[in-house]
């Protein structure tokens, strides 16, 4: 099982009934995995933090929830699970964070560890898929035991690695009846007060727990010279890096690593000479053991960016490396992420590359491809819904920037340079927390260009529903949230909004036009689904754009879109019939009338 | 059966089968009495970009990932791919290379150029350097489509992994049409080059 699997397993192991996840890498497949359990009511959340206060309310009433999300996800998600560290957990409450260290597919590479420190809830940190298993059975009955929420915490390398798994099966756990408890549950000044002084006795229970529990236990005698400290995925390296090692290292596995245990610590180094804490990104483990007055090396030696493994880990304890890799003199040209061929989103991005006099604010999903060569579309990327707030800011800064050139005379040239600004987002990124950046638009007045690309799909994290799609996560039927009737609803006034087919490049280009002239708030909606959908996938699988060789000049404009199907030979142009669907953007380029598309739809 | 752990690194461009054939790869292991170990990479890096999946397999398996210098093989579904993973490759390791080329975005738009001459540059500085045409090969048993599963034939090959029920494995993996031309593929792949 991989760890995402192992930990959907677990959640059905443990009796839960509730399961919330927004879809991001690499947390996405616990949702899905969980929803295929009957037992369990899944759903798609609109975002994370929906997601984590719809499993909190069931926990309130009674009921085992679980919430998933990816590390910046539980940045979303801060809110509640703050104040649920105060309400507790009537029905088991756990909370998985899923980290990315080395950013395979995040915006930042954050440390998760500290949010159990700040929020004082406990955390585990499976080191694989089996504890994965186990500790998720675990934290749920934590949860109702201490009356708190648990931090599950895994990394990439835990959630997306297969391991061997042992399972077991089912232990229903009946929901508590409804108990109306305000004073617990109502967090007022007054009674949230009350509860803050609860949760340290708390914090020192689950310490003394620490110390106790079988998930944070010592290995080999602690008679060795070289005592090693260590938690999740780092703890694999290490016992790899250090296997080789003539000494006996003693090792301390930490698995709840919220309250860190300071007599077991405290222990196990005084049975050691050195203590090495092998940790990635941040020294989480370090600090406290430094706190504890405990001598001991870690980020000193280790990297604090990026992933950590074996080789790394053996030359920094050892010194010593593996033997010289072969090399060769050619070097790999860089192959980063592209925009598919077919995307839908590619005829939009183009339109917007002909003008130099935009600023655009991007937001995180496939459409973040467009800042690469050579559509070049994107001036900034922070967070989920940053596409449509920050295009808000930006636009203020450029009238601010105009004002204050009027009243100096000075640098008008540059403050004319840009005359629009455009926000870029997607369906379900916008849904998340766009609609929030839309509302703040036409209340105070912006009058920018937002593209909403609707692929009719989450398409990045691998294809999930979202309120756009008319599906649950189950697969069943339910309301398609329309997205024009919702900015007209929010205020956009709707002779400024346009429904765009993107494969039609004139009128993606027309569409662009009003919204880059347009003096007040425009909207733009693309039409056409994700061509890796499978529906439109196979619809589509005997199309194709072949060029005429008699015909090409060789201008190059049909490169100028970056379609990864496209490639220029020595004579004339080649299209990978295997990777083309037949999108026709390219012949719509074409001036010579070189291109045509081959076969036809089949619906 | 050996105790040690070995290290295969499989690398190629999102959407060629490497996930596929490394699924075929680890479960046929786990059957033949191994700890096995498997990590791949989604998400964002799948959209055509360079993808990686470790799989590690002996008696105790602990870290899911192979750093630099310690693959035992390394097979790599695409040419420049194999130039770029290289480091990984464990001195006196086996690189196993598809004589395939999949040109990046940025060779196609000429901001970069695809290096010349990578067999031979690979071939002297390997010692155990094989090469294969596994789209061709697979082509010529009906369809394209099973180049992973050539590939799959000719790592069990390199690494003697007789030991699994590898057949049966792809039967329970891939869908019932596409049996018989994916166990034709690892024949070939096995045996045929």
């Amino acid at each position: 099982m991989t760890g995402n699997e192992a930990i959907a397993r677990g959640a059905w192991e443990a009796g839960c009934h509730v399961a919330t996840a927004y879809p991001g890498t690499p947390s996405s497949e616990i949702l899905e995995n969980i929803s295929r359990y009957e037992e369990i009511d899944s759903e798609w959340s609109t975002n994370e933090k929906v997601a984590l206060e719809v499993a909190s309310g069931a926990s309130i009433v009674g009921a085992r929830a679980l919430a998933a999300m990816k590390h910046v996800g539980l940045n979303v998600a801060a809110d509640p699970l703050f104040t649920m560290s105060y309400i507790g957990a009537r029905g088991g409450l756990v909370i998985v964070t899923a980290d990315d260290p080395g950013l395979f597919s995040s915006q930042n590479e954050q440390d998760n560890r500290w949010y159990a420190l700040h929020a004082k809830i406990p955390m585990f940190e499976p080191s694989d898929s089996q504890e994965c298993k186990d500790f998720t059975i675990r934290a749920f009955d934590l949860s109702e035991r201490f009356d708190v929420p648990v931090l599950l915490r895994v990394t990439t390398r835990i959630c997306h690695s297969k391991g061997m798994t042992e399972i077991g099966e089912r232990r229903e756990v009946p929901v508590k009846p409804f108990e109306r408890d305000r004073k617990k549950c109502v967090m007022m000044p007054a009674m949230a007060a009350v509860r803050r002084r609860l949760m340290e006795d708390r914090e020192a229970s689950l310490r003394d727990l620490s110390n106790d529990c079988p998930c944070n236990y010592i290995e080999s005698g602690a008679d060795g010279k070289i005592g090693v400290i260590s938690s999740g995925v780092s703890y694999q390296h290490a016992k790899d890096a250090l296997s080789g090692l003539g000494e006996p290292v003693s090792w301390l596995k930490l698995g709840l690593t919220y309250p860190l245990p300071d007599r077991l610590i405290e222990r196990f180094a005084s049975g050691v000479e050195t203590v090495y804490v092998i940790e990635e990104n941040e020294p989480y483990i370090e600090n406290f053991v430094r706190q504890l007055g405990i001598r001991c090396t870690g980020r000193s030696l280790l990297p604090a960016a990026g992933e950590l493994n074996a080789g790394i880990i053996r030359r920094a304890i050892t010194g010593s490396a593996a033997a010289k890799p072969y090399s060769v003199e050619a070097s790999p040209p860089p192959r980063p992420p592209v925009l598919c061929p077919g995307c839908s989103h590619r005829g939009i991005f183009f339109a917007m590359s002909k003008y130099r006099d935009i600023a655009v604010s991007s937001d995180i999903g496939c459409y973040t491809l467009g800042v690469l060569p050579p559509l070049e579309v994107g001036d900034a990327t922070i967070c989920m819904g940053s596409g449509v707030s920050a295009g808000i800011g930006f636009e203020k800064a450029l009238n601010a920037r105009t004002k204050s050139c009027d009243r100096a005379d000075a640098g008008r040239a540059d403050a004319d340079a840009i005359k629009k600004v455009f926000g870029v987002i997607g369906d379900s990124t916008f849904f998340h927390s766009g609609i929030t950046g839309l509302i703040d638009a036409v209340v105070n007045g912006s009058n920018m260009a937002l593209c909403i690309l609707d692929n009719r799909i989450t398409a990045m994290t691998g294809h999930q529903e979202n309120p756009g799609t008319g599906f649950t996560i189950g697969g069943d039927p339910t309301v398609r949230i329309d997205l024009k009737s919702l900015c007209t609803a929010c205020g956009v006034k709707p002779e400024n909004v346009r429904m765009v087919d993107p494969y039609d490049l004139d009128a993606a280009e027309k569409a662009v036009r009003e919204a880059h002239d347009a003096t007040e708030l425009f909207v733009i909606i693309t039409t056409r689904p994700c061509a890796l959908i499978k529906d439109v996938a196979r619809s589509r699988a005997n199309l194709f754009c072949a060029v005429d060789s008699n015909l090409c000049v060789m201008c190059g404009m049909c490169m100028r879109i970056g379609c990864p199907a496209i490639s220029r030979l020595d004579k004339g142009v080649r299209i990978e019939r295997a990777m083309c669907n037949g999108c026709s953007m390219c012949a719509q380029l074409c001036p010579k009338q070189a291109i045509s598309r081959v076969g036809e739809i089949d619906d | 059966m050996t105790d040690e752990t070995r290290s295969i690194l499989l690398v190629g461009v999102g959407g060629q089968g490497t996930i596929l054939a490394s699924k075929v790869l680890s479960e046929g292991l786990v059957r033949a009495g191994y700890d096995v170990k498997m990590s791949e990479i989604h998400g964002m890096s799948q959209r055509g970009g360079s993808v990686s999946t470790h799989v590690r397999f002996g008696k105790k398996v602990y870290s899911p990932t192979i750093s630099e210098g310690e693959a035992d093989i390394l097979v790599s579904f695409e040419k420049v791919e194999a130039v770029r993973w290289l480091v990984y490759l464990k001195r006196g390791g086996i690189l196993v290379v598809n004589d395939h080329e999949i040109r990046p975005l940025s060779v196609l738009t000429g901001a970069s150029s695809y290096p010349d001459r990578i067999s031979e540059q690979l071939g002297e500085a390997v010692p155990n350097f094989f090469q294969l045409n596994a789209g061709d090969i697979s082509a010529g048993l009906g369809s394209v489509k099973a180049q992973n599963i050539v590939l799959l034939g000719a790592l069990v090959r390199c690494m003697n992994l007789d030991d699994a029920d590898w057949k049966s494995m792809i039967e329970d993996t891939v869908p019932k049409k596409m049996y018989e031309l994916n166990a034709r593929a690892f024949d070939a792949g096995r045996s045929g080059w």
